[in-house]
Order: C-alpha cells, then sequence, then structure tokens
C-alpha cells in the first residue's frame, strides 16, 4: 500500500507531475481531463493550487465598491463579509492609485504571481474602474495574472471586454441554482435599471450567472465557483448547486462557510442566523466533491489582502508609503524570474523526495479494518512545513490521515467560528477559543508549545506534539499516524474526543 | 424637484455613475445630489436611478423628506414583522 497524499479522491495517483500530490485543491489526477495549457495555468497560483498556496502570493485591490445585487449575508458599509473577506478594506483606491500599489508589491514581494480584483462591491458592477485597473497592468505588468470575483449578475455583456486582459480565472458566487431559494439570500438585484426583489430577481440572477458561466467556460477561462454555505437555507441544496456547476465545466468549487455575527450588521448577522459547524462544512465539501476540485484552502481573503494566503502585509503598502516608491519594474520583472524558477526548483525537488517518501511508507503495515481515520491540526505560516508556534497560530491546517492516504481539510481560523455551545460566552479566553477551533482533531502538530496550553489541549484530549518541527506536514502526518496506530490508539476513539454534531 | 441623500450613505459609489444628470457628486461624510441638477430622473427612466440601486434604507428622500426606500423595503420585510422572521431565522 502506499501512503499517497490526495485532494479528495480515493484513486491513488504516485506519479502526479504538476502541482505535486500535496493535498492540492486542484489534485492533479483531476486536471487530467484538462489540456496542458490549463494546467499550466493554475500551478503558480495561490489560490487555485493547494501546493502553490505554500509559496506563490496574491493580491487584492479595493477599486470596486459599487455592488448591482443585495446578499443577506452583506452590509455595504463594512463591505463584503463573504464573497472575498471578513473585514474592512483599509482603503478604496482609484485605478491609478491601485496599478501603483500592484507594481511595488510585485517588486518588493517576488512571490506575488496574481492580482485579483474581488470588491468589495461587485467588480464587474464597476466595469470602468475595474478595467481600467487591468488595462494598465496588463501593458506594465505582463508577468502578473489578473484575476476576478463576480456575482456574476452582469457577467454575460462583458465577458468579452475581460477575456481582452491578462485573465486565466474568473471566481464566481453561486450560492443556488433555485429561485425559490435564491429569494431567501438576495432580496433583491439591480437590473435595467430598475430594482427587482425576491425570487423574480433571483430567476434573473441565476440565469445571468448560468450564462455567464458557460460563456467563460466557452472562452477557455478556468472558473472556480465559491459558494457561502447557509444552514437552513441552501445547505442541501449546494450538492444539486455543484453538479449544475460541474456540468457546465466549472473547474474549481470552493463551499465556504457562512459567516454572520450580529456586529458586522448583515441581515443575516443581526436576524441570528448561524453560520454552519466544522463538521457540518466539511461534510458538506466531502459531499459535493464527486470528481470536481474542491477548493479547502480559501482563506475568504480581505479584498485588499496582500501577501501569502493567511498572511496579511497590507501595513507595509498604504497609499502614504507607496507614493514616495519609484518601481523600476524592468529590473523587477528579471528578480521576479529568477525567485519562480527557484521555487518551481523547490517544488520539484520536493516531488522527486515525495516520490521516495511513498516507497519508505510503503511498508506501512496498519491493518486497514482497524484504523479510523484522524484530524490532525497543523501549525504552519507557509511553506508547507511545520514552522510556526502553537501560541502564535492564528489559524491552523486540518489534515486527515487514513490507511491509504493523508489528505488536506480545510484551514480553521482561531476567531472565525463560533461553534454556538456554552463556551462560547464572553468569558472565553483565546486559548480556550482556539482549542474550541480545534475541535475534532486528535492532535496538534506546531514547533513549539507552552506548559499551559499543552495541559488544556490534553485536557480536551488533543494530542500536543512538537517532535516534528521543520518537518514536510504530510510526511510529519503520515509518521503521526503510524506512531499512533503502534501505539493501539487507533483501533477505537478515544472517549475524551467527541467530533462536533450541533 | 430634486432628490436628496442623507446621513447613512455609506460612500458605496453604486448611485453615482448611474445618475443621467450627473447629479450626484461625492462629498464627505457622505454623497450629495446637486440639487440645481437632479431631474428626479423624469424623461430619462421610469425608476429614479440612485434610490433604485442604493443599499441602504432611508438615506434618499424627495423634497419633502420622505424616504424612497423605507424600513424594510430593501430587506423585503416589514418592520412589524421583525420578530418574527427573526424568531424563524435563528431556529434554522
Ligand atoms: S455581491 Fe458581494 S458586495 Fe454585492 S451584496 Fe453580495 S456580498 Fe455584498
Ligand atoms: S433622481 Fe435621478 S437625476 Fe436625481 S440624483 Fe437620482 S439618479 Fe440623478
Ligand atoms: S448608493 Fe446610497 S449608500 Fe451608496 S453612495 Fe449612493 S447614496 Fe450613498
Amino acid at each position: 500500500m502506499e501512503l499517497t497524499v490526495l485532494g479528495q479522491s480515493q484513486t491513488t495517483a504516485p506519479d502526479a507531475g504538476g502541482c505535486a500530490s500535496s493535498g492540492c485543491g486542484s489534485n492533479d489526477d483531476q486536471l487530467n481531463h484538462l489540456p496542458e495549457h490549463i494546467r499550466a495555468k493554475v500551478h503558480n497560483h495561490p489560490c487555485y493550487s493547494e501546493e502553490a498556496h505554500h509559496h506563490y502570493a496574491r493580491m487584492h485591490v479595493a477599486v470596486a465598491p459599487a455592488c448591482n445585487i443585495q446578499c443577506h449575508y452583506c452590509n455595504r458599509k463594512y463591505d463584503c463579509s463573504n464573497e472575498s473577506r471578513p473585514g474592512v478594506v483599509s482603503e478604496l483606491l482609484t485605478p491609478d492609485q491601485a496599478v501603483k500599489k500592484v507594481m511595488t508589491v510585485a517588486a518588493n514581494i517576488p512571490q506575488m504571481t496574481v492580482l485579483g480584483i474581488a470588491g468589495p462591491g461587485d467588480p464587474l458592477a464597476n466595469p470602468e474602474r475595474t478595467f481600467d485597473t487591468f488595462r494598465q497592468l496588463t501593458e506594465k505588468a505582463p508577468d502578473i495574472k489578473l484575476c476576478v470575483s463576480t456575482n456574476g449578475l452582469a457577467l454575460p455583456e462583458l465577458v468579452d471586454e475581460l477575456c481582452k486582459h491578462n485573465i486565466d480565472h474568473v471566481t464566481m458566487t453561486i450560492n443556488c441554482v433555485d429561485p425559490d431559494i435564491g429569494a431567501q439570500i438576495y432580496p433583491w438585484i439591480f437590473w435595467k435599471n430598475r430594482r427587482v426583489y425576491g425570487r423574480k430577481g433571483a430567476e434573473i440572477l441565476i440565469k445571468q450567472q448560468q450564462k455567464g458561466l458557460q460563456m467563460l467556460v466557452d472562452r477557455g477561462i478556468l472558473v472556480k465557483v465559491n459558494s457561502v454555505m447557509i444552514p437552513g437555507v441552501n445547505d442541501k441544496h449546494l450538492e444539486e448547486v455543484s453538479k449544475a456547476v460541474k456540468a457546465k465545466g466549472a473547474f474549481l468549487h470552493n463551499v465556504m462557510p457562512l459567516i454572520a455575527e450580529a456586529e458586522h450588521g448583515t441581515f443575516y448577522g443581526v436576524m441570528g442566523q448561524r453560520g454552519p459547524t466544522h463538521d457540518e462544512l466539511q461534510e458538506l465539501q466531502d459531499a459535493c466533491s464527486g470528481d470536481m476540485n474542491m477548493m479547502r484552502h480559501c482563506r475568504q481573503c480581505r479584498a485588499d489582502a496582500v501577501g501569502m494566503l493567511g498572511e496579511d502585509r497590507g501595513d507595509e503598502f498604504t497609499l502614504d508609503k507607496i507614493e514616495a516608491v519609484d518601481v523600476d519594474y524592468a529590473a523587477a520583472m528579471v528578480k521576479r524570474a529568477e525567485v519562480h524558477a527557484a521555487i518551481e526548483a523547490t517544488l520539484a525537488a520536493k516531488q522527486q523526495k515525495k516520490n521516495e517518501t511513498f516507497i519508505s511508507l510503503s511498508s506501512l503495515s496498519i491493518p486497514k479494518k482497524e484504523s479510523r481515520p484522524v484530524l490532525m491540526a497543523i501549525a504552519t505560516s507557509g511553506g508547507g512545513i511545520i514552522n510556526q508556534h502553537f501560541g502564535h497560530a492564528r489559524e491552523f491546517l486540518i489534515y486527515e490521515a487514513n490507511a491509504h492516504d493523508v489528505r488536506f481539510i480545510s484551514h480553521r481560523k482561531t476567531d472565525l467560528y463560533c461553534s454556538g455551545d456554552d463556551t462560547c460566552g464572553d468569558g472565553e479566553s483565546v486559548l480556550q477559543k482556539t482549542i474550541n477551533a480545534l475541535k475534532g482533531c486528535e492532535v496538534v502538530l506546531c514547533s513549539k508549545i507552552g506548559y499551559e496550553p499543552w495541559g488544556m489541549l490534553e485536557e480536551a484530549g488533543i494530542i500536543p506534539n512538537g517532535e516534528h518541527a521543520l518537518e514536510a506536514i504530510e510526511d510529519a502526518v503520515a509518521a503521526v499516524y503510524k506512531e499512533m496506530g503502534e501505539k493501539g490508539l487507533l483501533d477505537k476513539k478515544p472517549e475524551t474526543q467527541q467530533r462536533a454534531t450541533a | 424637484m430634486a432628490l436628496q441623500i442623507v446621513d447613512g450613505c455609506v460612500n458605496c459609489w453604486a448611485c453615482e455613475p448611474l445618475c443621467p444628470s450627473k447629479a450626484i457628486y461625492a462629498a464627505l461624510p457622505h454623497f450629495l445630489i446637486d440639487a440645481k441638477k437632479c431631474t428626479e430622473c423624469d424623461g430619462d427612466y421610469a425608476d429614479k436611478q440612485c434610490a433604485s440601486i442604493c443599499p441602504v434604507e432611508q438615506v434618499i428622500v424627495d423634497s419633502q423628506g420622505a424616504a424612497l426606500n423605507p424600513p424594510g423595503s430593501l430587506t423585503g420585510i416589514p418592520p412589524e414583522r421583525w420578530e418574527r422572521v427573526r424568531a424563524e431565522i435563528q431556529a434554522r
């Protein structure tokens, strides 16, 4: 038996090339149906390739504040709380300012490969601002890929203009294909100079989305579909959405949890609509995965995020700071190309090593029927290795190990989720919150961990482990799983550890 | 005849490009309508464009001070039903 690392399908593909077999959102096996030039579009995009997101960075610029629909999970005052970012945008940029910022960041963070416009608002409801930014960048910074997120309403009429730019991918938020469900998510849309309410509005939106999706696919653009999982509204329906968009040729489906806190001032937040639990989300992601790629490393970035996924270096590049900078982009492009080549070389070497690892791990002798899957949480600041102190981690990557493989499941932010139980009150400490966020995990792998959290984790039935610091995540997870097997820990569930059910 | 933008505007820019009379301009603390230019879209559109896209209730008012998007009109829930709907949603 070979221990491979897969996105989600159970088929083993030890010879996976391209984006490597690193629990990638775009597992190579599942890319096989795509032509080579499309696969090439994905491998260095942090949002499309789970492997790439350890090494390449992206940035968003907030140039598009207007929107042509209303979602119940959005409050424009705080901008778009699900589609692209939970939080606020600190500065709205003009296209010229945005171009300057992108070039400055690209020169300073050479790992930056992708520039996205994702609101706040809908980029295609702001076509002038969005296309002005794209036009300038296509010309001045041809080594940067452009990316756009949209609700799809205005997509069909703008698709050709969009395709003129350096665009490989488009993200569309599609929460439903049934207008009755849509009416519970979208109170109104703005269509042909009128506000259209309820089911009728949702019907138009859905039609435009499906039409736009088809048009993009026909033009060879990769489409990632984001769906916000809203318990009691579209949770049962999203499997159908997944099937529908897959049938149309969408490339990746990203099911994201609803974030609805009263203080966000959104309709759902104010009305007390809850978000899904980790388990509910994971279950739905598994159900939707089928043979299409599911994205599990999405960080629901802010609309002005800068840097690697899960980090934000926006503060280094505020308007006043970049104003003074003069960018020699020709020189920057040379440096960028060198850095990208070095990353590719590292990835290739890693791939080589992994293939060797397959052999050594194939001696793994856990009896199949007795071993059960185990979730482990990893503290990492990137690079695909375990390199973060437990106490510093604001998010954890969740991996599942079973007798067949190690796979990346999701990431969990320690401060984002409310599990809804009574441990979640005001007096809850940061540590307690973190431990709550790790519900369902049996092991935490980190570079170091303090005495107090060690004890609390053990009490919660989670084994802290700092022995694999600086090791590759998948190798460490596999090794720990093997150890657990040898200690007989895989025969039954520890009694203290319960999966969240509510 | 002119509409007015009052406190509560979130400066989202949605209305500005739609105005057929170029009456809307970005200002602080919030966007404003130039009363001399606003035609209430008469002759251009059946619906007043700014009020038809504005996402915030009660922010755009007519010369009488009446809100074009009164409370509940954009969420689809009449104010007196809020409590019932809230209970329904919380039960999900
Ligand atoms: S599409 Fe985005 S910006 Fe527009 S209302 Fe929905 S969440 Fe908000
Ligand atoms: S009512 Fe019409 S003309 Fe007047 S400000 Fe609004 S959009 Fe412009
Ligand atoms: S649409 Fe409404 S909230 Fe947005 S800028 Fe205009 S008046 Fe202000």
